[in-house]
């Protein structure tokens, strides 16, 4: 294998990519041979840095510099400055790392500096295409150290040992959902991926398929071993066919090179893989439902028990894990159960992928041990909050999940922690919302989309997260009763207590907690017909403030049904029979002369 | 593809043959004759279910209840404006807005009348960093504003 002085790693995530990263590889790679440098130097195509909102990304190394929303042209000056003169582009460099004397490595920048990176460690590092640079990073030496060193119940009690937990949501003991389905008796088993990333706001397990594939194979097959499967699904929605693409070849790169299908290592175990392309179904999401769309039927949830350890895909035993569960396997199985024991928090051991997204200034993918807290997550990696405005809540665990508030910004994130505030882990969706942001129409937003989600199948969730969703769309257009908030609680407890899968059981979950936390929007929505946030269009009225305005006209321009009227520099006026509230002269006055409230 | 140019009923039974004799083919099957003709007419509808025996009621079932299948032809190209959490707070609402009033469809409209364009509101394409965002077929535009969305259309012919 040839070696290189320099590597120039190029972020392919999805991010980067849809801000021009193809072009900025092109021209770095044309550049490069341009200047006789091929030899010397190689460019790499990597999976997601994280940093979404800086991309395209570059990173030199070994340098580690860190250079930010490169363009092509951008992509010409590294090559002639950096790559042929040693000199590093300052104005592309990270905000943070400008002012600094001396060029700091990107992971000192405190976006990373505060994130441990097990499960991401090699996103953004290798190129997620090549089995060589996976296997060069300790891969698929666990899966050769437990087929030839480690019976089936000693994998099984080491997953146990570390303490991993579902990390889909459930949170439940990884280590007993393998234990169950390895117990079950029968010669057929299946293990399952649950890759029907479907939270809005959620996107780590997409970076995960598509920045480190192999690491998913080795822990399935890890998985497989132990529970005695020979056959495994991936069921990836429809929706990421990048992800979708990197599997499809690393499952023939794996299989080529013996580390999946007949005879894996020469050890006799078999095991075959395959990726099921989803249908665009939420509910999917729900293990017995992804079982029902594998086998082709309608993505209904069965009713539980009997459990899939003990008959699921086909009727036959099953495991489902989520994919970050199973890209931390490896590196168990790798390290030992107390390395990975050691991260964590009182019952919740290692680390969780965070999105963060929302009113943040670093959006992006954020990988914290348990424990961290929230305010660390969102000021000292998220860089706080846009514009400087105020923060209010941060929504945890996407639509399934609640909203938490400033009181709660020291809480030390745990799985029983988020539960007893109210919220819960989920997938990991981190939304931030500022005072502009309604916390009714937020909870409206949620039950809308669960609503139309629900499939049908059970009363509660269908009618019930029907009737919510009225008496919420009534609220916000201020015709909210006095009786509506106790309502919303009644259905809400019943919705969670009778629903038949998680869905229903958690859709009133955002409803209730921002009653709980933010109870007097909603009283101000119904007693007052006031919206606090200015965010709900039925209750805010637009006007002019004539000692602020100066007649400039910009407003008349940009008012797309010419409610404005008014001669130039005098002040002017808004018809409100005609204004329907689009905001988009709030958003053109350079005087801030008028008001939304 | 136009479906005037081929016979919907071979090039159904071609995309079920494989599948013969196996399970969990439904699916796979529906996604593949969607893809081949942008939507799933009644007549490749009925030919699956003679090839694989199974009810055209259950394969209607299936049909509907997944968001990704169509039962009417659609446009040449798809925008996907991102109704997520992330785009949600980041105003993607005014940006649905913005493309109706572009498009100049009518309420309840998802077509154009040309079949140039079908739009269909998403739950999240797991792109909240460039939130708000909108993809048009495979490309995604991300950080848009509502004054972008004329440019982002006249790419699309």
């Amino acid at each position: 294998m040839a070696t290189f002085r320099s590597h120039v790693l190029v972020c392919g995530g999805t991010g980067c990519t849809s801000g021009g990263s193809d072009k900025v590889l092109e021209t770095l790679r044309e550049g490069i041979k341009a200047n006789g440098l091929d030899k010397e130097i190689t460019v790499v195509q990597t999976g997601c840095h994280g940093m979404c909102e800086a991309g395209p990304i570059v990173i030199v190394y070994p340098e580690g510099t860190f250079y930010t929303h490169v363009k092509p042209q951008d992509a010409k000056e590294i090559v002639a400055e950096h790559l042929l003169k040693g000199r590093v582009v300052e104005r592309l460099l990270y905000k943070e790392a400008m002012h600094s004397e001396a060029v700091p490595h990107y992971k000192e920048l405190p976006f990373y500096s505060k994130q441990v990176r097990l499960t991401l460690r090699n996103c953004g590092y290798i190129d997620p295409d090549s089995l060589e640079e996976y296997v060069a990073r300790d891969g698929y030496q666990a899966l050769a150290k437990v087929l030839t060193e480690k019976t089936p119940e000693q994998v099984v009690e080491d997953i146990k040992a570390s303490g991993l937990r579902g990390r889909g949501g459930g949170g439940f003991s990884t280590g007993m959902k393998w234990m169950f389905c390895a117990k079950s008796p029968g010669p057929k088993k299946y293990v399952i991926c649950n890759a029907d990333e479907g939270d809005p706001g959620a996107f780590m397990d997409r970076s995960l398929l598509e920045g480190d594939p192999h690491a998913i194979l080795e822990g399935m097959a890890i998985g497989a071993y132990a529970m005695g499967a020979d056959e495994g699904y991936i069921y990836c929605r429809a929706e990421y066919p990048l992800a979708i693409k990197r599997l499809l070849k690393s499952i023939t790169d794996a299989e080529e090179a013996g580390l999946l299908g007949e005879n894996i290592l020469g050890t006799g175990f078999n095991f075959t893989l395959h990726v099921k392309e989803g249908a665009g179904a939420f509910v999917c999401g729900e293990e017995t439902a992804l079982m029902n769309s594998i086998e082709g039927k309608r993505g209904m949830p069965r009713p539980r028990p009997p459990f899939p350890a003990i008959k699921g895909l086909w009727g036959k035993p099953s495991n489902i894990n989520n994919v970050e569960t199973w890209a931390n396997v490896a590196q168990i199985m790798f390290h030992g159960p107390e390395w990975y024991a050691n991260y964590g928090y009182d019952k919740s051991r290692g680390t969780k992928v965070f999105a963060l997204t929302g009113k943040v200034n670093n959006t992006g993918l954020v990988e914290v041990p348990m424990g961290t807290t929230i305010r660390e997550v969102v000021f000292d990696i998220g860089g706080g909050i846009i514009g400087g405005k105020k923060f209010k809540a941060v929504q945890i665990g996407g639509p399934s999940g609640g909203c938490l508030t400033e009181q709660h910004l020291d809480l030390p994130i745990s799985y029983e922690s988020l539960t007893a505030a109210g919220a819960i882990m989920g997938s990991g969706g981190l939304v931030v919302v500022d005072e502009d942001t309604c916390m009714v129409d937020m909870a409206k937003f949620f039950l809308e989309f669960t609503q139309r989600e629900s499939c049908g199948k059970c009363i509660p969730c269908r009618e019930g997260t029907k009737k919510m969703l009225d008496i919420l769309i009534r609220i916000t257009e201020g015709n909210g009763r006095e009786e509506d908030i106790d309502n919303l609680i009644y259905l809400g407890t019943q919705i969670k207590t009778a629903s038949l899968c998680g869905l229903g059981q958690t859709a009133p979950n955002p409803v209730l907690t921002t009653l709980r936390y933010f109870r007097h929007e909603y009283e101000a929505h119904i007693r007052e017909k006031r919206c606090p946030a200015g965010a709900c269009t039925a209750l805010i009225t637009i006007t002019i403030d004539p000692a602020k305005c100066v007649g400039c006209t910009k407003c008349t321009k940009a008012c797309p049904v010419n409610a404005i009227s008014g001669t130039v520099k005098q002040p002017h006026l808004i018809d409100q029979d005609k204004c329907i509230k689009c905001g988009a002269c709030v958003e053109v006055c350079p005087f801030k002369a008028i008001d939304k409230k | 593809m136009s479906t005037a140019t081929k016979d919907v009923a071979q090039v159904t039974k071609d995309i079920v043959a494989p599948w013969k004799g196996k399970r969990g083919g439904i699916i796979p099957i529906l996604q593949k004759v969607q893809h081949e003709f942008g939507y799933l007419p009644d007549e490749a509808m009925v030919t699956i279910s003679e090839e694989t025996k199974v009810a055209l009621a259950e394969l209607y079932g299936v049909a509907t209840f997944y968001a990704q299948f169509h039962l009417k032809p659609r446009g040449r190209h798809i925008i996907r404006v991102c109704r997520g959490t992330a785009c949600h707070v980041r105003g993607s609402l005014g940006i649905l807005e913005r493309v109706i009033s572009e498009l100049k469809l009518h309420e309840g409209e998802v077509t154009t009348p040309d079949l140039r364009f079908t739009i269909e509101p998403v739950a999240c394409i797991g792109a909240c960093g460039l939130a708000p965002c909108v993809m048009v077929d495979d490309e995604t535009h991300g950080r848009l504003t509502k004054d972008k969305v004329p440019d982002m259309l006249s790419k699309y012919e």
